[in-house]
This record gives structure tokens, sequence and C-alpha cells, in this order.
């Protein structure tokens, strides 16, 4: 078992791009592409299954690590591991890979060799910015998982694909320049791209703080975008109502929140600290902006885009408030958010190919048509407002209760007004496209219910939500065990926390 | 026996039920939905009674189960699941679980029609399971579970006929609205976390004994907030709003949740907490001024509705209103003494109420029943005891529980007095309006001769019965025993200040009032059915507002509603969204024109191309990878300070 502890990760990054490349290799014939993108993403998810099972919440610091040399000048070093934090990174992202090549099934009918070979190098990409311990493969594998995004995006668009693509590429390509400038100064300064060295050497104070301030902000200011943060959501609805459902559901928040926790918050400390109460103010302000133009939205992919806006704010409210159970319940809720959105997604997906619209007003009394899209669409919802009992609540419940506690009374009571709003948008939804009586539009069109992909796909999702509220300890441990310290503020009565800097042994040199 | 009682079974078999019926419903045949349907809350109920066996024979109160597993344990928050079984929440489960079986096997013939049969009864189970909860809760967050999925419950069932679109509308308000109460209880939840470090009832409880000296202050802060939880899950005033619209659902929906059970857990929550509430003075004062409000304002609506379940719905709400003014004088044992009179009284009333629609077809306007008295005989009696119970006359249930009430508000100085006469003056409108509906359902002749009423099965009438009995004998134990057997949980009632002088005149002044309510009805109603049109157009203002209920919601709209929805709209949307933010991107088209130009050519569908672009992109990468950077860097004058090497 342990040259498989040791070689998992690489099969991780390979078994996609491998799918992608027989993809690429036979024929556009039919479905085949499918079917072999989905055998791609069962074989990768049951990898990713492999970490958890194996995975030794007491050890400290990565486990399932390689260290190889790469490339001697610079010095890049292949170096893959995970710990509680990317650990269930990575198995969402192997849950998601089916479940989004399941909702590309009946939505992608023509091209789909060029659409699964990408979507397989997009799950390699997403996979490598979780596992990278390496600055500059992680830059790799963040660019690589923009370019599929993008071209996906122009490709595969419903009507304005070139434009969202466009507003997409602004948004995400640009921030990412300056992140390559930080990373190479940092080299420039340090000559090593190792994640925990570098870690060690701006806790001991070896590079000077005034342009770590510069090189922090440029970290910060891409997983921004990327999460995304008000006021930098600009690009979410267009790509919402644009990306293909299976892309749209992995688009937003979990590289972003990673990042920002492994290497803003994980890297930068001292300037973490620094510019945290900003980012408190901007996350509620986010958080309540986005439930707010939820609120108004006619079309479905536009509001959950600004749903999607305000309950990320929430998780980066969880990591910025600098405490400990506030960044558990930010990686709890970073997960919650990755389940349920991916069921809410498929679910309009769904929708969308039943009846091609999303505006909401065309929709109507479809409960009666359609009870199980229905049902599951209601359990969604519920988790999506945060119902005790479903997973949002748990995440929900931890990041609001720690920022009230430990953090600033006000700023929780503001960001706690959310779950009204929330309950408000989310149930409006509901009503307008299942309830009532039936929409001209609905009424004139086959009632097609959920196939069995589907209910293959929503079913466990449904089972999940219910068991990640019920059970978070089936989680909690390993994540509580994430190598990343949280840099807590003082307190009255001194700091709660002692900074720590990891110690190079246990970073696993 | 071991001493366990499984009380975890008492949620969970519901919850099975849910399952079942909510799964397989839709298949199963209609016989077998209903055995699973009883067969849950009846079990339920069953380990219920063997629990107040075992409390009776020597068990010691309170009595814990604790799941081994802890819920959450995350950073510095751990909450278990954790049971607990005292004098309280015994009461409340006999009331649930025994209310809660009447009216399920009540529904197996009101619903024996309706195509959602199956998905009617798993919900009903799903409520069962998170009352259950509510009410079995060792920790507040754990009662939050049970306190949302009541809610939810609540949802799904008065939205249970969806395609209409006032059904689905009143469903969808009751959450929202129950929501800003829960925004209250969750910072309650906070407060507590804060200056308790715990959620725990009884560590709050150790720690407020332990500090007797502490009150007022963060604690008036924790029980305001929880207040507001009260307020939206009891519909007391402000949140009241949504309970009259949630008589969109099934009738046996509005008598088990929106009448005898779900709608007072706030009281229950305020029962459970009165450690908290004890030590604030001001909060409890709140409470009672909020129950005695809602009590008369509910009750001058419900004097001029003419559905016969609004008049129950305001009903409710003016007696919920009791309850909270049972709380607020710290008289919570009375609270809860009327709390199950009302659930018996109030949820026979609704399913009598339930039959009279059954049997007349599904008319409910006031103005067209009448006459019914002969047509429905059992419904009429059964009813007649409900009234009589919930006017007040003694010897009926509901005279001893709103008495102690009334009593215990008037014991607490000048301003108790006034509670006091705003409840005596609340009981003749009560009394008034609950006869008014009396005469114009049963006596006189039918308004709708058209429809041929027939009497409702068995299946229905039974539990009318049963809870009738309980409607005319569920006071006689008298509020002395029944405090001094909840002491334990709710604290003693103090009523040492009074006399058994005093309480007998105002006893006498409680039923003079009921009975003038009566008579002023008889008159109205009966002696001179053209004097309620004469007296509405001599007032035409008057009437006017209490028709209209006041215009709250009509003021909740216009001051919150569309506010909110035109600043997100317009100012938030059109200006921040699309004008500030929209227009910093469109500064950054000048990028956006160049690279779309580039896009556009990806547009051109070659599939060559697409490939050509990808090859590019990894092309680059690789070539970063490969050139050596330090030497290129240090040649453009970038030199390397090699920490570490």
């Amino acid at each position: 078992m342990t040259e498989l502890n040791e070689s998992i990760l690489t099969l991780i990054l390979l078994v996609p791009l491998a799918g992608a490349a027989l993809i690429a290799l036979l024929p556009d014939r039919g479905k085949l592409s499918a079917w072999i993108a989905l055998l791609t993403a069962l074989v990768t998810f049951g990898l990713t299954l492999h970490l958890p099972a194996h995975f030794i919440p007491g050890q400290p610091g990565y486990q399932f690590e390689s260290n190889t040399p790469w490339i001697a000048s610079p010095a890049i070093f292949y170096h893959v591991g995970v710990d509680g934090l990317s650990l269930w990174m990575v198995v969402l992202t192997g849950l998601l890979a089916p479940v989004g090549v399941l909702a590309s099934w009946n939505a992608i009918k023509e091209r789909r060799k060029v659409y699964y070979a990408l979507f397989m190098v997009q799950q390699t990409a997403m996979f490598g910015v979780f596992v990278s311990l390496d600055l500059m493969v992680y830059y790799g594998f963040w660019e690589l998982s923009l370019v599929p995004m993008a071209i996906l995006i122009a490709m595969y668009g419903r009507k304005n694909g070139p434009r969202a693509a466009v507003k997409f590429f602004l948004f995400t390509f640009i921030p990412s320049a300056p992140l390559l400038v930080a990373i190479l100064w940092l080299y420039a300064r340090t000559g090593t791209f190792n994640f925990a060295e570098l870690q060690f050497l701006i806790a001991n104070n070896a590079l000077p703080a005034g342009a770590l301030f510069w090189v922090a902000l440029a970290f910060l200011f891409a997983f921004a975008v990327k999460v995304p943060i008000f006021p930098l959501h600009g690009w979410l609805a267009d790509t919402f109502s644009e990306a293909p459902v299976a892309l749209a559901m992995v688009v937003a928040g979990k590289l972003g929140l990673y990042s920002m926790l492994r290497f803003h918050v994980g890297l930068f400390p001292v300037q973490t600290r620094a510019i945290a109460p900003l980012l408190i103010a901007l996350t509620v302000i986010g958080i309540l902006y986005g439930a707010c133009l939820a609120l108004v939205q006619r079309d479905f992919w536009r509001l959950v885009a600004f749903a999607t806006v305000s309950h990320f704010s929430l998780t980066t409210l969880g990591i910025y408030g600098l405490t400990l159970t506030g960044r558990d319940g930010a990686i709890y809720q970073t997960l919650n958010q990755g389940v349920i959105e991916g069921a809410l997604f498929v679910l309009l997906g769904v929708l969308e190919t039943r009846y091609a619209s999303s505006q909401i007003a065309s929709y109507g009394g479809v409960a009666a048509k359609l009870p199980r899209t229905a049902t599951f669409f209601v359990i969604t919802a519920l988790a999506m407002v945060g119902l005790p009992m479903l997973n949002g609540f748990i995440g929900e419940f931890l990041i609001l209760s720690s920022t009230f506690t430990e953090v600033s009374r006000s700023w929780a009571i503001a960001a706690a007004i959310s779950i009204i709003l929330g309950a408000a948008y989310m149930l409006s939804l509901v009503q307008r496209l299942f309830y009532g009586p039936e929409s001209a539009m609905t009424a004139g069109k086959p009632a097609l219910d959920l196939s069995f992909g589907e209910l293959a796909v929503l079913a466990p999702l449904a089972l999940l939500m219910l068991i990640m509220g019920l059970a978070p300890s089936i989680w909690m441990p390993s994540i509580e065990k994430t190598v990343i310290q949280v840099p807590i503020r003082q307190t009255a009565e001194g700091p709660r926390i002692v900074l720590v800097a990891p110690s190079l042994e246990e970073a696993g040199r | 026996m071991n001493g366990y009682l499984h009380l975890w079974l008492i949620p969970l078999l519901p919850f099975a039920g849910f399952l079942i019926n909510g799964i397989l419903g839709r298949r199963l045949p209609k016989a077998l939905v209903s055995t699973v349907a009883l067969l849950a809350p009846l079990a339920s109920f069953a380990v219920v009674l063997n629990a107040a066996r075992a409390a009776t024979s020597g068990l010691a109160l309170p009595y814990a189960e604790i799941c081994p597993v802890g819920w959450i344990n995350a950073g510095m928050l751990h909450i278990d699941f954790s049971f607990v079984l005292d004098q309280l929440s015994l009461v409340m489960l006999l009331v649930v679980t025994g209310v809660g079986f009447l009216i399920h096997i009540y529904s197996v013939g009101y619903m024996h029609d309706d195509e959602g049969y199956a998905r009617y009864f798993s919900y009903l189970n799903l409520f069962l399971f998170f009352m259950t909860v509510l009410v079995l809760a060792g920790n507040a967050l754990l009662m939050f579970v049970g306190w949302e999925g009541v809610g939810l419950a609540s949802y799904l069932l008065i939205g249970f006929w969806y395609q209409k679109t006032v059904a689905a509308e009143a469903g969808k308000k009751a959450f929202i609205v129950n929501r800003i109460g829960d925004f209250g209880f969750l910072i309650g939840m906070f407060l507590l976390l804060a200056n308790f470090g715990t959620l725990t009832f009884s560590e709050i409880a150790d720690k407020l004994a332990a500090n007797p000296a502490w009150s007022g202050g963060v604690l008036t802060s924790i029980a305001l907030c929880l207040l507001l939880g009260a307020t939206g899950k009891s519909a007391q005033l402000p949140l009241y709003i949504w309970l009259p619209d949630a008589m969109e659902g099934p009738t046996p929906v509005s008598a088990l949740i929106h009448a005898a059970t779900m709608v007072t857990a706030g009281v229950y929550m305020i029962a459970r907490t009165h450690a908290l509430y004890d030590r604030s003075p001001f909060a409890l004062s709140v409470v009672a001024i909020i129950g005695a409000a809602t009590a008369i304002f509910a009750a001058t609506i419900g004097l001029v509705q003419n559905d016969i379940k609004r008049v129950l719905a305001y009903s409710t709400i003016s007696q919920l209103g009791y309850m909270f003014l049972g709380c607020g004088v710290a008289a919570y044992s009375a609270a809860i003494f009327h709390l199950m009179t009302h659930a018996f009284f109030k949820a026979l009333l609704f399913l009598a109420a339930g039959s009279v629609i059954h049997g007349m077809g599904g008319v409910q306007d006031l103005r067209k029943l009448g006459g019914l008295r002969k047509h429905l005989p059992v419904t009429f009696w059964t009813m007649t005891a409900a009234v009589f119970a919930i006017a007040g006359f003694f010897p009926f249930a509901g005279f001893f529980s709103k008495d102690a009430i009334l009593y215990a508000a008037f014991l607490q100085g000048n301003s108790g007095k006034v509670l006091w006469f705003v409840g005596l003056v609340t009981a003749l409108l009560t009394s008034f309006y609950m006869f008014r509906l009396w005469y114009l359902t049963f006596m006189g002749k039918s308004r709708s001769p058209e429809v041929h009423p027939h009497e409702s099965p068995w299946s229905m009438l039974g539990p009318l019965v049963i809870l009738a009995l309980f409607s005319i004998g569920g006071g006689w134990i008298g509020i002395e025993r029944f405090a001094a057997y909840l002491a334990p949980s709710t604290g003693p009632l103090s009523l040492e200040t009074g006399s058994a002088h005093l309480e007998l005149v105002l006893s006498i002044l409680a039923v003079a009032v009921a009975l003038l309510g009566w008579f002023i009805a008889d008159r109205f109603y009966r002696q001179r059915p053209e004097a309620p049109a004469r007296l509405a157009a001599a007032v035409p203002a008057g009437y006017s507002v209490l028709a209209h209920k006041y215009w709250v919601d009509e003021f909740y709209g216009a001051v919150i509603v569309k506010p909110l929805m035109a600043v997100s709209k317009f100012v938030l949307e059109w200006v921040v969204e699309v004008a500030i933010l929209g227009g910093l991107a469109w500064l950054l088209g000048g990028i956006a024109t160049f690279t779309g130009a580039i896009l556009q050519r990806w547009q051109s569908g070659n599939l060559r191309s697409y490939a050509a672009w990808l090859a590019a992109g990894a092309a680059a990468l690789l070539l970063f990878a490969l050139v050596p950077w330090t030497t290129v860097l240090a040649n453009v004058g970038i030199h390397f300070n090699v920490a570490g090497h």
C-alpha cells in the first residue's frame, strides 16, 4: 500500500489526462467520448477515495507526498501532497467529475470529442491546483484550469458565448499576471518555489515586509477574483448563464477559496492579519449585495450567480475572521457548496434542456409534471438556505457563530440577515418554477421527469447533503488537521493562539 | 426494565414513516400508506406513555439520553445529540404525540380522496419528527433543528395544494416570516455561546444558579433575541401575519400544526429557557406586553372574519397571546397549562370546522353556512364543547387555564392589573366571536340550500369525541397540582400574594364576561340577524379597520418588501452593478475588443484552430518551465538572493 500512497496523487493527475488523450485519439462518434469521459471520471473518483481511506488525521504535515526534482534551474520540483485542507477538495473534485459528465450527457449534442477532452484536462488542472506544493507547478495548473474553461465557454456558450468568454478571460487571466510576477519575485529572493520552505522563510522575516505587502496583495487579488469577492464578481453572472452546466458547477468557489487559505493566509500571515478587516467588510457587503440582487433576477442562472456571490462571501468571511472555528467552517462550507451547487446546476440544467428557457417567469407548475425534479430541487434549495440537518447549516453556523463570538458582533449580525434573504430568493425561485398553475410554456411540452442517469447523480448528492448535515464528525477530524495555521488576532486576554511557523521537519523535508 | 427509555425512538419512528411514505408512497396501496402513517405516531405515543409510566413510578427526572457520537465538534464548538425528558417535555410530548395521533386518524377520512394522500402523510410524519426533536432537545441548537424543521413541515403542508397560487404563496410567506424570527433565535444562540460558552440548557441554568446576582444586561439581550424567534413561530406581534394565510393548508394541518402544537413552540421555548427570563424583568415585561397586545389585537380582527378557519386562526393568535402573557408574568406553568387545554379545544375546533367543510362539500364561508345542527349532530355537540371551553365556561378546560393566567397577571402589581383587564376584555371578545361562529354555523336556517350536508365518517368523528372529552375535563387537574408537578422544570408558581377569595371573585368575573359575550352574540345572530350589518354601517371606519386587519400586511409590504425590492433593483442592480461596476469593466473594454477579435477567430468553428490554441498554450507553459530564468533575469539585472542554499 505504501507504493500506492506515494504515487496515488500522480495517478489522480494522470488518469484524466490519459482519458483526454484517449478521447482525442478516438473518433467523435455517437456518445463514445462521453462514455470514455464517464469511465475516466469514475475511475478518478475511485482513486480520490483512496485518500480519505488512508489519511491519518493524527499525523502532522502533508501526506501521500511525492517530491522529485523536475527542472534544475529554475529549481522546480514536482512536489505534491495533501493535508486536511486539500484532502476533501480533491475528493470533491473527483465526485463532481462524473456528475459533470452526466450533466453534459444530453446538453452537449455536437463536437463531443473536443468538449470531453477539454473537460478531462480541466479535471487534471483542478486536481493539480489542490495537490501542488511547489508554487511554480501550482501556477502552471492554475493557468491550465483557466484555458479549457475559456475555450469551452466560447465554443459551447448558449447565446453569447464569446462575450462571456472575453469577460471570463479579462477577469481571470489578467489577475493571474501579477500572481505570476509575485511568485517569480519570491523565487528571485529565495531561490525556491517550495511552499513549506517559503512559509518558513517568510515567517522568519527573511523577506522585506514592504515588498511582501505587494506580493501578498497580488496573491489575494488573483484568488479574490476567482472566488469571487465583491466587487470583483462581474464575470460570474455572464459565465453562469453561458458556460456549459458542468463547467459552471466548478468555475467559482473552491479553487479560489482553497488558494486563499493555502497561499494567502498560509503564506502571508502578517499581511493577512493586516488586510483581514477590509476583507471582512467586503465579504459582508458581498453577502448582502449578492442576496439582494438574487431577489430581483429574472433569469435563474443569474439568480444562482448572485446567490453564489452571497454564499462564497460568507465562506470567505469564515476564512478572514481568522478563527479556528471559522476556518473549519469555511473549509466545510466549501465542500457543502460544491455538493449543493453541483445538484442545483444539474437540476437547472434539467429544466433548461426540457424547456429551453432560463427565464423564471416563463415557468410555473412544473412540480405537477416533474415531481421528482421538484423534490430534489426543494431539498437542494433547503440545503442552500441552511436548513438544519442538511449540510449548508453546519458551515453557516460555524462561520457566523465564530464571527459573532470572536470577531465582530455587528458584522456577524449583518451577515446573518442573509438567512432571511436567502430563504426569500430561494423559496421564491422554487415557487415560481414549480408551483402555481402550469404556464403556457410548460403546458405545451411533454412531461419528462428525471432520467435514470440524472437520478443516479442527484440521489447520492441529496443523500450527501443529509449525511454531511447530520454527521460532520466524519469530515471534521481531518479538516482540523490542516497544515495552515490561522494567525489568530490579538484578543483582550492576549493572542488566542501563538502563530506557529511550521517547521521544515513538519513539512516533510 | 433496565430503565432505558429509548427516547430516540419518539422522533425516529415518525421519521421512518416519513421516509417510507415519502419515497415509496406513490407505489404503495392506500391501506398500507395509512397503516404506516398511523403506526408511526401511535408507536411514538406508546414510547411516550412508557416514559410517563416510568416517570410516575420513580424514575428520576430530568432523564437524558445522549448520542455517543457528537453532532458538531469543530474548533471551540461541541454540540451533542441529546434528548432530555423532564416534567415539561413529558407534558409537551403527551400533547404532541397524543393529539398528533388523533389528527392522523382524522386525516385518513379527511384526505381520503386526495391524490397526494401518501405525500400528505409523509409530511405529517415529518412534522411529528421535528416537533418531538424540538421538545426533547437538550440544547438550543438541537431545538433549533426541530424549530426550523417544523417550519419546513409547515411550509410543505400549507402549500400542500401547490397548484393553487395562494397556497404556494402562503407557504412561502410562512417560511420567510419565520426566518425573521429564526434570525433572532440564531443571534440569541450566538450570545449564549459568547457569554455561557455552551448551548446546553442545563449548563446554562447551572451557570445562572451559580451567579445569583447576575441579571439584566446581556441576559436581557439574549432573552429578547430568543423572544423574536418565539414571536415568529408562535405568531405574535409583530410577526403573526403568516398564520391567517396558513389556513390555505388542509384543515387537519391547521388543527395539528397551526393550532395545537407547532405554534406553541415559542411558549415552550420561553418556558424551557425561563432561567434566563427570570433574570430579566425587562424582557419579561416585553413578553407580557406582547402577549396581552396580541391577545386583544387578534381577537378584534376575529370579530369580523367570515371564513370559519380564519376566525379560528385569529383566535389561535389571541390564545397564544394569553400564553405569552402567562410567561411574561413568570407563570410558566400556567402558560403550559393553557397550552395543553388549548391544544385540546383548538384542535377540536379546527377538526370540527373541517368536518363542517367536509360535510358541506368545501363551503367554509360563515355567510353560506347555517342550520347544520341537525345534519351534523356529532360535529355540533363536540364543537359546542370546544366553544364553551374556549369561551371559558366553568367547568370546561379553558376556564381553569385561562383563569390561572389572568389570576397570576392580576397579582403583578398595578401594571399586572392592566394586563389582567386586557385579558378580561379579550375573554369577552373571544366569547362573542366564538358564539358568533357557533350561531352562524349551526343555528338558524341553511344559507346554502343547494348543498346537502352529510355527517362525517367515524374515523373523523372518533377524534372529535375524544378531544371533546378532554376539552371538558382537561382542566380538572387544577392549576395548583399542575404547577406543582411542573415546578422542577419551570420553577414554582408563586401566587401567595393572592387569596382564595380574590381568586373566586376573579373567576366569577371571567365567567360573567363569557356569558355577556354569549348574550351579545345571541342578540346579534339569533334574535336580530340584521343587527351586525346595521352596526357595521353605523361605524364604517371602525368596521373597515377590522375588516382590513389594521392594514398590517399592506404596511409591511409598503415599508419593508417594496423598498427592499426597489433598492435591490434600481440602486444595487442598475446603479452599482450595471452602471458603476459594469462601467469599470467596460473601461477595460479596449482590451476586451482586442481579445474579442482573437476569440472571434476561435469562433470560426475550425476545430484545428482550437486544438492549435490549446497546443500553443501548453507549449508556452512548457517553454516557460524550460527557460533558464535565473540566467535570463540575471542578464536583465535582477539578482538572486538565494536564501537557504
